[in-house]
């Protein structure tokens, strides 16, 4: 066919509509991969190299984790002023994660091909996880007692691992400690000065009230020295044991077990205890607490928030946008007016999410909990309780922000419920309610899960109007404690999204933040596409299951 | 026996219960739809209240102001003298009289009720002859003596809380020492005085009587021991026959205005102290009007100019082409149609207030333009006028010796339709222009708020977001709905439709920090993409139909969309593939270099490029999915009659079903176009966040809806920053409504035409 003929005939421009999807595809899984592999990769305890590299025409150890590789043009690399050896035609740089950074002050560094003289894989490199200042990568030397070296070289590492399973353990415990009990009596004390001063506000203010108040405070402050007592105790004996590691360098170095995470060695692990630290690490990640201004550790708490934020929304979400979608298309006359109405509800759907924001904090925060505060809490002033961002706030914001999807959702629902079962349940004389409550509700339910579901998506991976009205990067107490009133409306808390732009974009440390954003990406794309699925698949079974009745 | 006896009376019971039963169930019914009525109206209604309270918020910013007269009291202590000034304190409540006779008579600002009479310490053997006020702010004033001295002092309030309960004390301080300063050596009187205190320099400039400006300087200096020098610089400047009613020195201590009843202007730099140098003299009136005022503008960077016809002009110092400093006439007020009295400037904004010869007065506010009250408040003339710090307040001196205190409304003078949308002229800007700068330091900067930056950017953004959204996801959605196998569709619909809940934020993520850093490093590769891709797959398609038909068959119908994808990633990789090369042959190795060497195109790394492709990805799943649908919902009938009349299944698509899909599509686009509009993560994190006008593909933007998310938080609430915040929500509101409404009504008049098909 001659090419004229074959443009004539209209098929290019099919094959090129054809590329058009496949581009969004490829577009659609390259992401998806992109993540995962980014997102997974994190945990997997990655071999320990030892370069030995030469700089300034010296030589040197670099030791650590390779990252990622960059290849540069010769010229990009001339002008961006790199000396290259005359027979290369590109510059090859590998990021090295090199730890150490209490040593050095810095986690990575690049460092060129063309001056590595060879690389090794010893295997008593360990990799130690800490607390405070990164990674730290090294041999082990040997571990201290008390200051007193009990085991070196060889024997050092079973116990040095025996000692920090223990460590670990009362580390558990201080923890719970100081965050449950002790927080709990910090709770207390801050209840009871509200009470003093909203009793004083009333004048109530009487020497009985002082009394019992100050009996009461005599009893919290025996209940904290006791627990100030078990804690000196323990912190005894989480610092008795140390342990020596020596640098690439030679520096010897002396950590504290109270501060190690995990302490392995990676090249001498085979796949399956790979495997066994990928997923205690990945359970670390999801159950802990995060660390070094979230750049390292768990992201527990943006879960627990994320949780919380999104199903207080769904509680107040789903009767709102029944009733409106039941009074639609049950009772209001379809007319002009209804349509009107349609309308602005699809379109509140495309409002943009800040603008919910913005509503939020203005509306809600401000004038809401601003009156709120004024009615019930003048003891806690000028501190806001309500009249400040917080979870109430946003799950509200929210819920408004994601009825329009509830609504048409369950108006959907409801229209494909057959007029037949409506009028067979009204000819044998139940009333309107009692046919919406016993028959059409219950057949539109599927849809308003999908539309609560779709909601809870759509909530989930919200952030702008978030950062307006109640997300903090760092939220001290958890939303739901064991403290009187145990669900604490006011607080702010934390969520993944933001949790995601702010490691990525606010944290002093980027680079090492990384490889964790990219997890918490994966995992935020997981929970909302896992929702978005499940709704797919109630939709369609519904809708399978209406087809068969209207068939009848 | 129960039984029995219920087996005895069964209907008459029944019936009983049957009724009571009916009833209860017919006020359940009743109820019950009432309250869905209710609920569901309220919920609608509180949706709709979105608007509602955004347009309350935004309000307040174009509201007039107010004015209302609290008391009005004979000048207290008149037998003290005249008044040189009238000043009250921040909290409106003490007021402040400074008479030619050198005292000081502070009064309750409510009923005028004098509260202490402090005399200065002027010098037994001198006479008052002079006297100015410095920055209002300070709170320094200056008299100046017949013997060539100086006296300086400031009026002062100390707040205390004796039984919680306020209390203001005025004092009166002396921040150069009670004794008189010696201006002019020679000991002749001062006729005009002018002096600037800041924390290090002291300048007073003054006029003596055989027409000589004296200028003494005193800088503080720190010496070895601790001990605080005063430094004294002095100049003299002969004006000969020159005319100066009007004597000002700007709160920097680096210009000084001289002016003459008759509208001469000279303007002196006095950087160097020791050398005062004229800069520039010129003629600030026209048409033979008088200068009745003259005063500086907030921050004292601009002078205002009111005269004998009322017409008040500012005037500020800038750079002009040739990077001269040259007075600048900005913009003018026609105030009145008589002389002005009285300017008075606030102390925290660009506003001011007059008062003419007839007792009118009015406010206005100079870079907004604006208007925002003209009243009559006097039938007498009026002699002195002064508002409070806050600007709250103002206190009115009339010829009959009355003071009159009026309070003001004025919240949000400074902003206007004209200065949100159109080029303002900002002082010491060398030209108008459209500038959103809203953080404050102090209060002697202004706040620049045009929101025209901000809708560009966000139009900017929109815009090379549809470019690439547009083509693919028509292109895509007219492949899935017209030609694709179903059972290849029922899978990419979905998963294309999936990434609509794809969170934004991780988009702007990878936005961010993988693509901005990879689009940076392979410029030339996604560029070569746009062109090597689409000429890849027709090469493919071409050799493709030139294969025999048995390996071509082997293809279901419908599933080409699957064998390009090999196709599609193999030409990218040959497009980044090659892009050294390009780059090495057309753009000297370095595009970015290259461009900036060649054309001065800057390059930002996080770029419209980079939104563009982030956003269009974000955008294309909407238009996707409702052109999809748009498309496969053209009857049937449509189609086969077409080919049934021979038309190739390409004619029919581009003849009959893209045309009776189009408005469809067009409603498509535009809801797409309206969540681009609105998008806030993506742009956060993937621009720069500068409020720029720039059309360049590879500089950022500033969105309206990144700026609220940025500059919310930190707002004060109900401030005029706060409001104006709200109005870039309400514009982005409205914006996305009138498009979302059009699309919407668009689809439902296409649904009715399907329906009638």
């Amino acid at each position: 066919m001659m090419i004229k003929d074959w443009f004539k005939s209209g098929s290019p421009w099919v094959w090129l509509n054809a590329a058009a999807v496949s581009t969004c595809m490829i577009l659609v899984m390259g992401l998806l991969i992109l993540i995962a592999v980014r997102g997974l990769g994190h945990f997997w305890p990655s071999d320990i190299v030892e370069y030995s590299y030469i700089e300034n025409d010296k030589k040197t150890l670099v030791v650590g984790e390779l990252v990622d590789t960059s290849v540069m043009s010769v010229k990009m690399a001339k002008e961006s002023g790199y000396k290259l050896k005359n027979n290369t035609d590109t510059l090859i740089q590998h990021l090295i994660k090199t730890g150490n950074r209490d040593i050095s002050g810095m986690d990575f560094r690049w460092i060129q091909q063309q001056n590595i003289q060879s690389e090794r894989h010893p295997n008593e490199m360990i990799a130690i996880e800490r607390r405070e200042w990164g990674n730290f990568y090294g041999r082990l030397v040997s571990v201290k007692e008390n200051g007193k070296v009990i085991a070196t070289g060889e024997k050092a590492w079973p116990i040095a691992q025996e000692r920090i399973e223990q460590a670990l353990e009362l580390f558990d415990e201080i923890e719970h400690l100081q965050k449950k009990e002790i927080g709990s009596i910090n709770y207390q004390f801050e209840r009871l000065r509200l009470k003093q001063k909203s009793l004083e506000l009333k004048g109530e203010w009487t020497a009985e009230a002082i009394k019992s108040q100050d009996r009461e405070k005599a009893a919290l402050d025996k209940e904290y020295k006791g627990y100030q007592e078990q804690l000196a105790v323990l912190y005894k004996q989480i610092r008795r044991d140390s342990l020596v590691a020596s640098e690439s360098t030679g520096t010897e170095l002396e950590i504290p077990l109270e501060s190690i995470v995990h302490m392995t060695r990676p090249n001498s692990m085979n796949v399956f205890t790979k495997l066994g630290q990928y997923i205690l690490k990945f359970g670390d990640f999801v159950s802990e607490d995060p660390r070094e201004a979230n750049t390292e550790g768990g992201i527990f708490p943006a879960i627990f928030g994320t949780v919380m934020m999104v199903m207080l929304m769904a509680v107040i979400v789903t009767p709102l946008g029944v009733i409106a979608a039941v009074y639609l298309r049950e009772y209001a006359k379809q007319g002009f007016t209804t349509r009107i109405i349609r309308i602005a509800v699809n379109n509140l759907a495309g409002v943009p999410s800040i603008v919910y924001g913005i509503f939020g904090l203005g509306f809600f925060v401000y004038i809401l909990g601003g009156n709120i505060d004024a009615l019930f809490f003048p003891e806690a002033a000028p501190a806001p309780v309500f009249g400040t961002p917080g979870l109430l706030w946003a799950s509200l914001t929210l819920a408004l922000l994601t009825l329009p999807v509830v609504i048409v959702s369950t108006e959907e629902g409801l229209s494909r419920v057959p007029k037949s079962i409506r009028e067979g349940s009204l000819a044998l004389g139940a009333t309107k309610v009692e046919t919406l409550w016993r028959t059409v509700l219950p057949m539109a339910s599927p849809a308003m899960m999908t539309g609560l579901i779709l909601a809870v998506a759509r909530a989930a991976g919200e952030v702008a109007p978030l950062m307006l009205v109640g997300v903090v990067k760092l939220a001290p107490t958890l939303p739901l404690d064991g403290n009187f009133p145990f669900l604490h409306l006011d607080r702010k808390f934390m969520h993944l999204g933001f949790h995601i732009y702010d490691v990525g974009f606010q944290s002093p440390n980027v680079e090492a933040a990384r490889p964790l954003v990219y997890a918490t990406s994966l995992l935020l794309v997981m929970v909302i596409i896992g929702l978005n699925m499940f709704a797919i698949s109630i939709r369609n079974n519904l809708r399978e299951k209406f087809r068969a009745l209207e068939g009848m | 026996m129960t039984d029995l006896n219920n087996n005895q009376t069964p209907s008459l019971f029944q019936h009983g219960t049957l009724t009571r039963h009916q009833r209860w169930r017919l006020i359940k019914d009743n109820v019950a739809g009432k309250a869905v009525v209710l609920g569901g109206l309220g919920v609608i209604v509180a949706i709709l209240m979105i608007f509602f309270y955004l347009l309350y918020v935004v309000y307040p910013l174009f509201g007039d102001a107010e004015v209302e007269s609290i008391s009005q009291y004979s000048v207290p202590e008149i037998q003290t003298g005249k008044t040189l000034l009238l000043a009250m304190e921040e909290q409106n409540e003490v007021a402040v009289r400074f008479t030619d006779q050198g005292k000081a008579i502070f009064f309750k600002v409510e009923s005028g009720q004098t509260l202490s009479i402090k005399s200065l310490a002027i010098p037994e053997n001198a006479e008052i002859t002079s006297f100015s006020q410095g920055a209002p702010a300070t709170g320094v004033i200056v008299y100046g003596l017949s013997d060539g001295r100086a006296i300086i002092a400031k009026h002062a309030y100390k707040i205390s809380y004796p039984n919680d309960q306020r209390l203001i004390t005025p004092v009166i301080e002396y921040p150069m020492g009670k004794q008189a300063l010696l201006i002019d050596n020679d000991g002749q009187a001062l006729e005009k005085i002018t002096v600037k205190i800041e924390e290090e320099v002291t300048t007073v400039v003054a006029i003596t009587a055989d027409n000589r400006l004296v200028l003494s300087s005193y800088s503080k200096e720190e010496s070895l021991f601790g001990e605080d020098n005063l430094e004294q610089t002095t100049s003299t400047l002969n004006l000969g026959t020159m005319n100066v009613d009007y004597l000002l020195v700007e709160k920097e201590q680096r210009l000084m205005y001289l002016a003459s009843k008759k509208g001469y202007l000279s303007v002196y730099s006095i950087a160097d102290k020791s050398n005062p140098e004229l800069i520039q003299y010129l003629s600030v009136t026209e048409n033979g009007s008088e200068i009745s005022n003259l005063t500086f503008l907030n921050a004292e960077i601009s002078l205002l100019i009111g005269d004998t016809t009322g017409l008040v002009t500012q005037w500020t110092m800038i750079r002009d082409d040739k990077n001269q400093q040259v007075m600048q006439n900005l913009r003018s007020f026609k105030v009145s149609d008589v002389a002005i009295v009285s300017i008075n400037s606030e102390q925290r904004r660009k506003g001011f207030m007059t008062a003419d010869a007839n007792g009118m007065v009015g406010i206005y506010h100079s870079t907004a333009e604006r208007e925002l009250i003209k009243q009559s408040v006097s039938q007498s003339m009026p002699v002195y006028l002064t508002q409070s710090p806050r600007a709250n307040a103002f206190l009115l001196q009339t010829a009959d010796n009355q003071i009159s205190f009026w309070q003001v409304h004025n919240e949000h003078p400074d902003v206007s339709f004209d200065s949100i949308w159109k080029e303002v002229w900002y002082e010491s800007y060398p030209k108008p222009d459209y500038i959103w700068q809203s953080s404050s330091a102090s209060n002697d900067f202004e706040p620049k708020m045009s929101l025209t930056p901000l809708v560009f950017g966000t139009l900017k953004a929109a815009f090379y977001a549809m470019m690439v959204a547009i083509p693919l996801a028509i292109m895509g959605a007219i492949y899935t709905a017209y030609f694709m196998a179903p059972a290849m569709r029922s899978y990419v619909k979905p998963s294309i439709e999936l990434m609509e809940a794809l969170p934004t934020v991780i988009l702007g993520f990878l936005a961010g920090l993988w693509l901005a850093p990879f689009v940076e490093a392979n410029l030339v590769g996604i560029f070569s993409l746009f062109m090597i891709v689409p000429l890849g797959v027709m090469i493919f398609a071409y050799c493709w139909q030139l294969l025999p038909k048995a390996i071509r068959h082997r293809v279901a119908n419908g599933w080409d969309a699957a064998l390009l994808i090999p196709v599609i990633l193999i030409s990218a990789w040959f497009a980044f593939a090659i892009s050294p090369l390009i780059e090495s042959l057309c753009f000297a190795g370095d595009m970015r270099v290259w461009m900036n060497d060649s054309f001065g195109i800057g390059y930002d790394q996080r770029n419209s490029l980079v939104v563009g492709l982030a956003m269009g990805f974000a955008v294309i799943p909407t238009i996707f999915s409702i052109t999809e649908d748009a498309i496969f919902s053209v009857p049937k009938n449509l189609t086969v009659g077409s080919l049934a009349l021979g038309a190739t299944p390409w004619q029919t698509l581009v003849r009959v079903v893209i045309l009776t899909a189009s408005p469809g599509i067009f409603s498509a686009v535009m809801i797409g176009f309206g969540r681009a509009v609105g998008e806030t993560m993506i742009v956060l994190m993937a621009t720069g966040n500068t409020p720029v006008m720039d059309l360049s593909i590879f500089q950022g933007m500033r969105t309206l809806s990144a700026n609220i998310a940025v500059e919310m938080p930190e707002s004060e609430v109900d401030s005029t920053h706060y409001r104006v915040l709200f109005l870039a929500a309400l514009v982005l509101f409205l914006f996305t409504f009138v498009f979302n409404t059009l699309a919407e009504l668009i689809r439902q008049n296409l649904r009715e035409k399907y329906s009638s098909l």
